[in-house]
């Protein structure tokens, strides 16, 4: 810290403005860090109760399912498109699969119905994929349309009810624990055992997006798909291929709800989307497409999850939240427009 | 220019009598009479509005959307049902009260219209992103200034019967949604601002190099966009007494399936008034029908997403070589 100020006293100002501008184009990811930085600061001075390991996993638990949203998002965005039906196609698949395991084969195992939830998300996905192809209208338009038909569908044709007796293997699931810790107010805290669920969904979306053909082909297209369709990438398949994932994330995503609420709600989880695209965007991710990672968007997560969960504890009511997020989104757009202007 | 879209408009004016037709058959007389088309009339312009504003800000194009308009409109509210008891008392002076709330809700659309221009026209943020933005940060502002509950405005003589009175028959909020409508399509049409907007949607490249000021028209569109959603603000105000921050939260949605069954190009350059003004009409006779038909509003949301995708397929289906023709 102290070596880089004396080094801008020896440089011009300008210099040092398009520096930092120059590190911030490389590292995106690097603005959502500052920013947790310094609000984990801010807090850990506000409210010493702020630094212990309970308070890390409650953070931690609380972003799983919009950390799993916010990677099947950032293979969109990457892709040049936008998706915020992800939150109808969870609440259907988490509702559907719940009722049919319960109705038909109570005894089924996890890994089933994580397979079950996973393939009617991609499906639900692909169809999303497929009318963004065949409609050559906005995808945010057109999942806009699919979300309200989703839901729609759902408490239409499947139900309302509340479902408290969740399948004994989803319960199981939901209470495995890899860790637990007493708070300092005497709650028993617990890191629970799904948070692998969303490690392993974030390597292999990294992995998918760093060193396969189709994760090169997910940027080509986001960022410039006239020249990527010449360079001979199929435009469509690419896009069917990245709604669908984002449809299997959300899935799983729904089934880890159920399983850590113990109880099916159809009218969950509506509302999430906005949260889940700023805090892709919050990673470093460009709404007009081709770039993005797996690193800035769990990034971003953890920080839509620290604003919502610890602004409590430095005295900002809760009702104060949406305004903060929101200034949140419009800074980071603004800086990184801006700096793509510096540059 | 026009005569291309007058498939659009028989198209919308069809959509409307068949609806009337389904709902005779359907409901009957009950659907038909004054009191329903009163009712359904103070409805409409709140979704009327706010879909202009969507329509101003998809024609000028780049991607140009407006998802702020209900969250602006209930700010607009909340801001002036808080704000004006200090200047006004709402028992002495209900005329002037029901004025400084009209004055003060629009001053809040301009205001909140303008962040939305700066940010997309100056600042140079995609629309969405400023939209999205501004949608949560209208919406915080007006949860953290009511702290989430509804404010009740009590019983305005002027502005109850502003509405809740028909005068002559017709709902004043209707009246005044035509008359906005009406100006909307006159500054479209003949204003050089329109023919510019126009201009600019349809290629921005061009438009810059045609010495358009691009920055500052998309200032204005989005500035009178937000003008637009505080008008709906005030209307909402005066129709429930009451303001509320996540009144109508399904609108972001109606307002895009209204203009984009209006024929308004999602792309941008193309948009007329008058379709809009139709495929509201027609959206909110075809709920009070599922009203008549005791169909749930679950159902409806799904028909809402299964229209949407339709008419999208429809204007990628049917209109194209239809248009090619045509001119």
């Amino acid at each position: 810290m102290s070596l880089s100020a004396t080094n801008e006293d020896h440089a011009p100002r300008a210099g040092f403005a398009s520096r930092t501008a120059g590190f911030f184009r490389r590292y995106p990811e690097a603005f959502a860090a500052l920013l947790i930085v310094v609000l984990c600061v801010a807090v850990g001075l506000l409210n010493p109760a702020f630094w212990q390991l309970a308070n890390l996993f409650d953070i931690l638990r609380a972003s799983v399912v919009r950390g799993l949203f916010a990677l099947g998002v950032l293979m969109v965005l990457a892709a040049g498109g936008l998706d915020v039906s992800f939150s109808a196609i969870a609440a259907l698949v988490m509702y559907a699969v719940t009722k049919a395991v319960t109705l038909f084969a109570p005894d089924m195992g996890m890994l089933s119905i994580f397979i079950m939830s996973a393939v009617g998300g991609a499906l639900l996905g692909a169809i999303n994929g497929l009318l963004v192809n065949t409609l050559k209208a906005p995808s945010l338009i057109v999942t806009i349309g699919t979300q309200y038909a989703y839901r729609g569908f759902l408490l239409t044709f499947i139900g309302t009810a509340l479902f408290m007796n969740i399948p004994p293997a989803m319960d199981a699931f939901g209470q495995w624990s890899l860790m637990s810790r007493t708070a300092e107010n005497g709650f028993t805290v617990q890191l629970p055992g799904f948070v692998l669920v969303l490690a392993v969904a974030a390597l292999a979306t990294w992995a998918m997006l760093r060193f396969t053909l189709i994760g090169r082909a997910v940027y080509a297209i986001g960022g410039r798909p006239d020249i990527a369709e010449r360079l001979g990438y199929r435009v469509s398949s690419v896009q069917l291929f990245v709604f669908a994932w984002a449809g299997m994330l959300a899935g799983i995503a729904g089934i880890i709800h159920v399983s850590s609420n113990r109880l099916a709600n159809p009218f969950d989880l509506a509302g999430i989307e906005l949260s889940v695209i700023s805090a892709v965007i919050l990673g470093g991710a460009r709404i007009t497409g081709g770039s993005g990672s797996v690193l800035g968007t769990l990034l971003g997560v953890v920080l839509i999850t620290l604003v919502n969960n610890v602004l409590i504890l430095i005295g900002i009511p809760s009702s104060w939240q949406t305004a903060i997020l929101g200034l949140f989104i419009l800074c980071a757009g603004v800086f990184f427009v801006l700096q793509k202007r510096a540059g | 220019m026009d005569r291309q879209f007058d498939g659009q408009l028989g198209f919308l004016a069809s959509v409307n009598v068949l609806i009337l037709v389904a709902a005779l058959m359907f409901v009957g007389g009950s659907f038909i009479n004054l009191f329903n088309f009163q009712s359904m009339g103070a409805q409409v312009p709140e979704l009327g509005l706010l879909s202009l504003g969507v329509m101003l800000a998809m024609i000028s194009g780049n991607g140009g959307i407006d998802l702020s308009g209900i969250a602006l409109a209930n700010l607009s509210g909340v801001v002036a049902v808080l704000l004006v008891p200090f200047v006004v008392s709402p028992e002495a002076a209900p005329s002037a009260y029901t004025f400084s709330f009209a004055l003060v809700a629009l001053s809040t659309g301009l205001v909140g219209g303008m962040v939305n221009g700066v940010l997309v026209g100056y600042a140079g943020l995609t629309p969405i992103i400023a939209t999205l933005g501004t949608q949560l940060l209208f919406t915080g502002i007006a949860v953290g200034l009511t702290g989430g509950s509804a404010r009740t405005l009590g019983y305005i003589v002027p502005m109850d019967d502003f509405g809740n009175m028909p005068f002559w028959g017709i709902p004043l909020p209707f009246a005044l949604f035509v008359a906005v409508a009406a100006i909307i399509a006159v500054v479209l049409r003949f204003s050089s601002f329109g023919k510019r907007l126009f201009l600019l949607g349809s290629n921005p490249t061009a438009a810059f190099f045609a010495g358009i000021p691009v920055r500052r028209m998309l200032f204005h569109t989005y500035t009178l966009a937000g003008v637009l959603a505080s008008i709906a603000g005030f209307i909402i105000a005066a129709r429930t007494s009451s303001v509320k921050w996540d009144y109508g939260t399904s609108y972001v949605l109606v307002a895009i399936l209204v203009v984009v069954m209006a024929g308004v190009r999602p792309a941008g350059g193309y948009g007329r008034v008058i379709c809009v003004v139709l495929s509201a009409i027609a959206l909110q006779m075809l709920s009070s029908l599922f009203n008549f038909m005791n169909i749930s509003n679950f159902f409806r949301d799904c028909a809402w997403g299964v229209l949407l995708l339709l008419f999208l397929a429809s204007a990628r289906i049917d209109l194209t070589p239809y248009r090619r023709v045509r001119s």
